[in-house]
Order: structure tokens, then C-alpha cells, then sequence
């Protein structure tokens, strides 16, 4: 054998892809599986714990399951829980994989989706396939720009995005209120503070009302569906998708490969900011239809959750979003028929971060499942 | 107290770590442990000092078998270790660093620093090993924190000394004293394992010498009549060549001209000061000095990564002291990085992700965009093939690689493309001797090729093997340079210098 062909056959050998990792799988489904269980037992304990009995929690947990999936009215509400849940979390995921911690996309849902409705009302006389995109893109920009300030200060002057995330937010809530009371915003007549309703035009059409007018399931979730493949595309398949990659898993490496990190860092912030103005914008669009103080409702802390839980993988966001969205839908249902507080739910959920944050709890739990390991490791 | 392992067999599931080690160290002696990254030297000393428990096979300490079923029972019966990497709170002072675990403590738990220093005195003075117990463990020179964590075992009255890989982060003049050091302490009855893939220390150092390759024990010696070479065809189980061929000189025109160049450090002290260097092309220039001396400086300082603050950096006869490092990258500067972890590769990429690192934007691999993963991962199997990088699939994440194989995946992607200079920090430090072979003739084909490689190293062994001309330097100037085609400079010239004694 000649060496070129020797050559040749080393390198066939190495383009083989091995068979996925037993332990990767366990990490991604085994572990997050085990950890809702835990949750929802432990969720049992703490019901038991303030005097509920168990018919009742049997009762909670049956609601909660048909609350979220039983029904089609519970999968379109599961799914418009969902929508700005993923849209939000891929934005975190996003920065959290080019090393930034981003706490603000609660501020950017609300700045986001108050552009959204300014825009709407404002060039009503529009026609739909103009302003609908349009409005969305309003809330997409401005989402994008009130992260951009965080990711400026980083850059510039090296302020962590951490505080100025957080303080990004502050400002965001006292800023709504304060619009909110503006003549031009504020609905006519009102006293309260209360946007302008969004038009006809600008809203995301519903999606079943032909099936039930009372099915809330509207056209974000193909923004949503649509932002998961574009996310995943960005970061696996582009030249900025592996800058912001090679900047979150090494600095140093990124520099020193001759990538711009100031640039870098604006361009990953200013993306997250985007998708969590675009979840702000589906949410006054698609469900609420005008916007009022903290319209939000904690959407961006709870995105947080949906991205640690999704890894900060496009698809595992989807699933991570998809399962909160019907924590919520089947908490309201339970809180409905079994009046077991919907603070269980956020109990729950809690637990299933702790869990997730904590697999090594989770294989000690549940020792079956795991391929066995032995301790230590060789050299 | 003498020390004998019997038989001892360590599996990881199906990988066997050591099969039947048999060894002995007596009171008074140096056993050199020699073997190549891998080997199993690690794992053996763990299984000595209580953190593994062997599978097979049995620890006799003066004669009776004893099993240690934590690192506790290891330090009680007089085993200790002093790990590569150091374990000590910068914050502290040496006296509480010692202390650590094992407080002397007075009245109401009152904690008797007093004593502390006192004993730590006691110790460093009847060795030889001069620490001040009252310094801050932060202020000291890495020599001196490795002497506290010697103190440390001491202070736990260890009779068998441990030493993992020692002298990986010292200096030259630091393994002198260091060798020093070992010396007083065999004189003093310790039992001392001294584990090294370095061949010229182990020759200095072992009163006899042990060598592992593949989890066995393939080899036992006498420092007295060994040789370099025959330690090293048992250590990696084929004859190896120390000797580089630098025969060919022919040095071309000035490709890499650096003149009155400035550096300084982020808190505004002078890195490097007022250096100036010519490097032409198939010629390599070697940078000597110990560590600390203003080289990594320098090297940045021509990649891009930390500003000039003065004068000027000429490649090719662009003016490039203010280019971006993407620019120098593209003008065919390539550069293998002092540090491989945290600047060279990514641990948590793959293989082919790492072999792109720096080139993923070029139109081979891009488009729009887009990357294209499929030409990069051609790419990437061809240039792991063609430079002996032994991965299991392009797909397998570099940090899975073995120290050498990393290093020579980084080789790979810097030295494939079409370079015109080479700028090699450290490249072979911590390698074994046949990584390190691989890489020097790497180094010299891009040599041969025309290339103006600028090479630093803290070895001064390397330095001498591959370098035309030599500078060394000393607290950021360049004190001395010697033409090693002209006459061949004495190590001990070079040496003088590195302290910064003018010639």
C-alpha cells in the first residue's frame, strides 16, 4: 500500500461518526424525564405536607394532565403558553452559549412588545400582510436594541451583563408605566394605564376559531417554530453561529483565532434582545391585544428556566418551553377543579430546574436507567 | 521505611491502567519512575497514596502488607504526595498553608500560628528549603510554592516522598535547587519516587530507575550506565532521534523585522524593552530566558494579542504593528500558542471545529454565511492523518485528546496552511519524546521550506536542537545573542545569561 492510500484509508476511518454517546443520552432525556418525576412526587410531598389529601392531589394531578394535553382548547392553550416561552428561552440559549448571562429578557419582552403595539396602532390605516410582519419587526428591533445596551456597556467598558441586564429591567417597568400614561399611548378615556388597543391588522390571526372561537392558539406559533430552525441554523451552521460558540466555551481561543469579541458580544446580546422583543410582540399581538403594566408577567425569568432545562440547544428549548407552557395551561385547570394554588406549579417547576441543575441527585435517585460507571477515572 | 509494591493490577472497566507492577523504594534512595503521558504513572502513585484501590496485588511497607482504603491512611503510614498541580490558598500565608487540615491549636481552639511557623522553620532550615513561613503564598515564585507543598508532606512526617512530574513548571536555575533539595532529602533517609518523562533529569537525579509503558513496568535501570537513548527506545518502545537535522542552513531575506518594540503589560510595567529582532526566512531564531522575562510578551506582541507601545513590527515588508490578528493570520503568520488549553484549541469543540479554528471564514470552508461542515471535516481528517494526530473520529471533542496529540492537532492547523513565518511559544512542553520528535521535524521541514520560524521555549535543551541563532532575554531586553552555525554556544553561556549576567 503506497503511503497516499494509507493516508487516504486513515482519513475514511476518521470522518466516521461514532455511535452517539450512551452518557449524552442520558444527560438529554434520561435525566430531565427523572427529574420531572421527582418534581411532580416532591410537588405530591408538599401538598400532603399542607394538609391537602390525597384524593385531592390525585385530583390536582389529573387536571394537570388534562388541563395541558386532554383536550384540543388544552393543547392551543398549552401551546400559547409555549409560544413566548421558546421565543424568549432561545434568545437566553443564545447567550448563554456565547458566554452570556443575559437576566433581561423581561425588560426586552416589555420594551419589545410595547414597540410592537405603538407601531400597530400607529400606522393602522395599513394593510395586514404589512403591518403584522411590520409590528413584529417593531418588536424584534426594539428588543433587540434595549439588550444591544447591555451588550455595548460589556464591551466598552466591561460592566457585566449580569447587573446591567437586571438593571435594564428596572428601568423597563417604571419606563412602561410612564408611556403607558402618555396621551398618545394611553386608550382614550382611560385613567388607568392602558395602551391603545392593537388594531385588527396587526394582530396574529387565530389559527382554530373555525373550530371553536374560544381556542386562543394563533399564528406565533410558526414564529416560533420558525425562529427554533433559524436559531439552530445561526448557531451550528454559520460563521457567526461558531464565533459565538468559540466566544462562550473559550475567550481566550476566540481571540486569538482573530475573532472581534466586543463585536461579538453586542451581535449575540442584540440577537437574544430580538427573539425576546419578538416573544413581547406575539404576546400583545396574538393574546393580549394592547399592552398594560408588567404585561410580561415573568415570561423572561421563567425563559431563564426554559433555556437551562433546553441545555441551550434550539430544539431542547423547544421541548423545555413546549413542557412549561403545559404546566401552565394544566395548572390553571387544576386550580379550577382540584383548587390546588397555581404557586404549585411554580413549586414544580422550580424543582425541575433543581433537578435538572443537579444530575448526579437524579442518577443517585434513580439508579436504574443509567448505564453503570466506574468511579474514578483512569489517568 | 522501605516501600514495595506487589503485583498491582488497576482496571477502569475494560481499560487495564497497570497490569502486575512490581516496585521497591528504600530509605535513602531515588526511584525515577519514567513513562510517556498515559502510561499509567499517575494511576500507580494514586494507588500508592490511598485514592485508588487496586483491583490485584498488595502494598508492603517494611514488610507488612497494609491497605489504605483513603489518602488518610496513606499519610498516616508516612506516604505522601506533592501533586503537579499545587494545592495551596493563595491568600494564606506559607505557615497556614502547611497547617492546613492539621492546625496545632492552644487553648479554646485558639489557633497557634507561633508554632506553626516555628515547626515550618524547623523543617526549611534542617532540609535546605529557605521559605519564609510568614509569606503570602500569591507573592512566590512557583519554585517556592512547590517547596511549601514539600513542607507540607513533611509536616505530616511522610518518610516516602511522592514527586509528580516536578520540575514540569520550573526553570532551569529552579530544577537546580530543586535537584538540591531532593538530594538533602534522600541524604535524610526519605524514600523519594520521582516521577519524570524527562530523561536527562532522571539520569541526574535516580539512584535507579523504573520504566512503565502501556500500564507495565517494561524496563529497569541504572542511571550509572544508562543512556538517553536507550531509556528512551524502552519508554516508547522504538529507537527515537534526539538529533534534529539542522544541516542545509540557508537563510533567505529578512521576513520578520521587529525594531525598537515596546510592550507593556495591562498594569503599565514593561514587558518587553526596546527589542529589536530580525528573523529571515528558512532560519529559526530561538528565544531563551526564564520564564517571566518578557518572551510570551513579545510573541503577542507580534500575533496581535497585546498592542506595541513602541516601535515597529515589519512582516514582509508590510508594516503590520497595528494589523489585527486576523490580518497577521492571512499575511501567513502562523502561531502555535504557549498556551494550549485555554488559547490553543477549545477542549469542548470537536476535532474538526478545532482544526478550523482560525480559518473557518475562508472561502474553502464558507459560504455566505454559511460553514461548510463537510469540507471542514474532510479538511480536518486529511490534516489529522497527514500529522500523525490520533483521534478516534473528527467528531471526538479535542479535549479528549492526550497533551501531545492536542498539541499536535494545533501543529496541524497552523503549520497546513500556507504560511510564511512561524511564531512557536513553549511547543513541546509537557510532551512526551515522541510528540515532541514529531513536532521538531515538523518545525524543521517548515524551515526547510523557506519559512522564518521564531521559536520560545523555557527548555534550554530545545533552544540549542533547533535554533540558527539564538537570543536570550532578560527582564524585557534582549542581553545576549549567539550564532549557533558560526560556533555552537556552551548551555552554560546561554545560562549565565538567562540570569542576566552580561557575557
Amino acid at each position: 500500500m503506497s503511503v497516499n492510500e494509507s493516508l487516504d484509508a486513515a482519513r475514511d476511518k476518521l470522518l466516521q461518526r461514532a455511535a452517539p454517546d450512551r452518557t449524552e443520552f442520558e444527560d438529554l432525556v434520561i435525566v430531565p424525564l427523572f427529574a420531572f418525576a421527582v418534581a411532580l412526587i416532591l410537588g405530591a410531598v408538599t401538598m400532603l405536607a399542607t394538609g391537602v389529601d390525597l384524593a385531592t392531589i390525585g385530583r390536582s394531578y389529573v387536571a394537570l394532565l388534562v388541563g395541558s394535553v386532554g383536550s384540543v382548547n388544552a393543547l392551543s392553550e398549552t401551546l400559547v403558553a409555549a409560544i413566548p416561552l421558546v421565543l424568549a428561552g432561545l434568545g437566553l440559549a443564545l447567550g448563554f452559549r456565547a458566554g452570556l448571562f443575559n437576566i433581561g429578557a423581561e425588560g426586552q419582552i416589555l420594551m419589545g412588545g410595547l414597540a410592537a403595539v405603538i407601531f400597530g396602532f400607529t400606522f393602522s390605516a395599513l394593510p395586514f400582510v404589512i403591518l403584522m410582519p411590520l409590528s413584529l419587526l417593531a418588536g424584534a428591533l426594539t428588543g433587540a436594541f434595549y439588550a444591544g445596551i447591555a451588550g455595548w456597556l460589556r464591551a466598552a467598558t466591561g460592566a457585566h451583563e449580569v447587573i446591567s441586564t437586571i438593571m435594564l429591567n428596572l428601568i423597563s417597568y417604571r419606563l412602561l408605566d410612564y408611556m403607558l400614561s402618555l396621551p398618545w399611548v394611553q386608550r382614550e378615556g382611560r385613567a388607568d394605564p392602558v395602551s391603545r388597543s392593537v388594531p385588527d391588522a396587526a394582530e396574529l390571526p387565530r389559527l382554530l376559531e373555525w373550530l371553536d372561537p374560544n381556542l386562543r392558539l394563533h399564528a406565533g406559533v410558526f414564529v416560533m417554530l420558525l425562529a427554533v430552525a433559524f436559531v439552530y441554523w445561526l448557531l451550528f451552521r454559520t460563521k457567526l453561529g461558531f464565533e459565538f460558540r468559540a466566544s462562550g466555551a473559550s475567550p481566550d481561543a476566540a481571540r486569538y483565532a482573530g475573532m472581534h469579541a466586543s463585536l461579538i458580544i453586542v451581535i449575540a446580546m442584540a440577537t437574544a434582545g430580538a427573539l425576546a422583543g419578538l416573544a413581547g410582540a406575539n404576546q400583545v399581538l396574538g393574546v393580549l391585544g394592547r399592552a398594560t403594566p408588567g404585561f410580561s408577567a415573568g415570561i423572561g425569568f421563567d425563559a431563564i428556566a426554559v433555556a437551562l432545562l433546553g441545555r441551550s440547544h434550539p430544539i431542547g428549548v423547544l421541548f423545555a418551553g413546549l413542557l412549561f407552557g403545559a404546566l401552565q395551561a394544566g395548572g390553571r385547570q387544576m386550580q379550577v377543579d382540584a383548587g390546588v394554588g397555581i404557586d404549585l406549579i411554580g413549586i414544580i417547576q422550580a424543582l425541575v430546574i433543581v433537578f435538572i441543575a443537579a444530575p448526579l441527585l437524579v442518577r443517585a435517585i434513580f439508579p436504574w436507567g443509567f448505564r453503570n460507571r466506574q468511579k474514578g477515572t483512569h489517568q | 521505611m522501605d516501600v514495595e509494591l506487589k503485583a498491582i493490577t488497576k482496571r477502569f472497566g475494560a481499560v487495564v491502567a497497570n497490569k502486575d507492577v512490581t516496585l521497591q523504594v528504600r530509605a535513602g534512595e531515588v526511584l525515577g519512575l519514567l513513562g510517556e503521558n498515559g502510561a499509567g504513572k499517575s494511576t500507580l502513585m494514586n494507588v500508592l497514596c490511598g485514592l485508588y484501590r487496586p483491583d490485584e496485588g498488595q502494598i508492603v511497607i517494611n514488610g507488612t502488607p497494609v491497605q489504605f482504603t483513603n489518602p488518610g491512611d496513606a499519610i498516616a503510614a508516612g506516604i505522601g504526595m506533592v501533586h503537579q498541580h499545587f494545592m495551596l490558598v493563595p491568600v494564606f500565608t506559607v505557615a497556614e498553608n502547611v497547617v492546613l487540615g492539621v492546625e496545632p491549636v492552644g487553648r479554646l481552639n485558639h489557633l497557634d500560628l507561633k508554632t506553626a511557623s516555628a515547626k515550618v522553620r524547623e523543617i526549611s532550615a534542617r532540609y535546605g528549603l529557605t521559605v519564609d513561613p510568614d509569606a503570602l503564598i500569591e507573592t512566590l515564585p512557583v519554585g517556592v510554592q512547590q517547596r511549601v507543598e514539600i513542607i507540607k508532606v513533611l509536616f505530616r512526617s511522610a518518610d516516602v516522598l511522592i514527586l509528580d512530574e516536578p520540575t514540569a513548571v520550573l526553570t532551569p536555575q529552579e530544577v537546580e535547587d530543586f535537584f538540591g533539595i531532593v538530594r538533602s532529602l534522600r541524604d535524610a533517609g526519605k524514600a523519594i519516587i520521582f516521577i519524570t518523562h524527562k530523561l536527562n533529569e532522571i539520569l541526574e537525579i535516580a539512584d535507579r530507575i523504573s520504566v512503565l509503558r502501556a500500564g507495565r513496568i517494561v524496563g529497569e535501570s541504572d542511571p550509572a550506565t544508562a543512556t538517553k537513548a536507550d531509556l528512551a527506545e524502552v519508554m516508547v518502545g522504538r529507537p527515537v532521534h534526539f538529533e534534529v537535522d539542522r544541516s542545509g542552513a540557508a537563510p533567505g531575506d529578512a521576513m520578520l523585522v521587529i525594531k525598537d518594540l515596546t510592550v507593556l503589560r495591562d498594569d503599565n510595567t514593561i514587558a518587553v524593552d526596546n527589542v529589536s529582532l530580525t528573523v529571515r526566512g528558512g532560519e529559526v531564531l530561538g528565544i531563551a530566558g526564564v520564564q517571566g522575562n518578557g518572551q510570551s510578551a513579545l510573541i503577542q506582541a507580534i500575533t496581535g494579542l497585546m498592542p506595541a507601545a513602541r516601535g515597529t513590527i515589519r512582516f514582509l515588508g508590510q508594516d503590520i504593528t497595528h494589523a489585527s490578528v486576523r490580518a497577521r493570520h492571512k499575511l501567513g503568520l502562523a502561531h502555535i500558542p504557549e498556551d494550549r488549553q485555554r488559547m490553543g484549541l477549545i477542549p469542548d469543540f470537536t476535532v474538526a471545529e478545532n482544526m478550523v479554528l482560525d480559518s473557518y471564514y475562508d472561502p474553502r470552508y464558507a459560504r455566505g454565511p454559511q460553514v461548510q461542515w463537510d469540507a471542514v471535516n474532510q479538511w480536518a481528517a486529511t490534516a489529522a492523518a497527514a500529522f500523525d494526530v490520533r483521534t478516534t473520529s473528527v467528531f471526538a471533542k479535542a479535549g479528549h485528546l492526550s497533551g501531545g496529540n492536542q498539541q499536535k492537532l494545533i501543529v496541524a492547523r497552523e503549520l497546513s496552511r500556507d504560511t510564511k513565518a512561524v511564531i512557536a511559544a513553549q511547543p513541546t512542553r509537557g510532551l512526551d519524546v515522541g510528540s515532541i520528535e514529531y513536532i521538531h521535524s515538523r518545525l524543521m521541514a517548515a524551515r526547510a521550506e523557506g519559512d522564518a520560524v521564531l521559536i520560545m521555549s523555557s527548555e534550554l535543551d530545545e533552544i540549542l536542537a533547533l535554533s540558527d541563532r539564538i537570543v536570550v532575554m532578560f527582564k524585557g531586553r534582549i542581553v545576549a545573542e549567539f550564532d549557533a552555525n558560526v560556533e555552537k554556544p556552551e548551555k552554560s553561556q546561554i545560562g549565565l545569561a538567562m540570569a542576566g549576567v552580561a557575557a
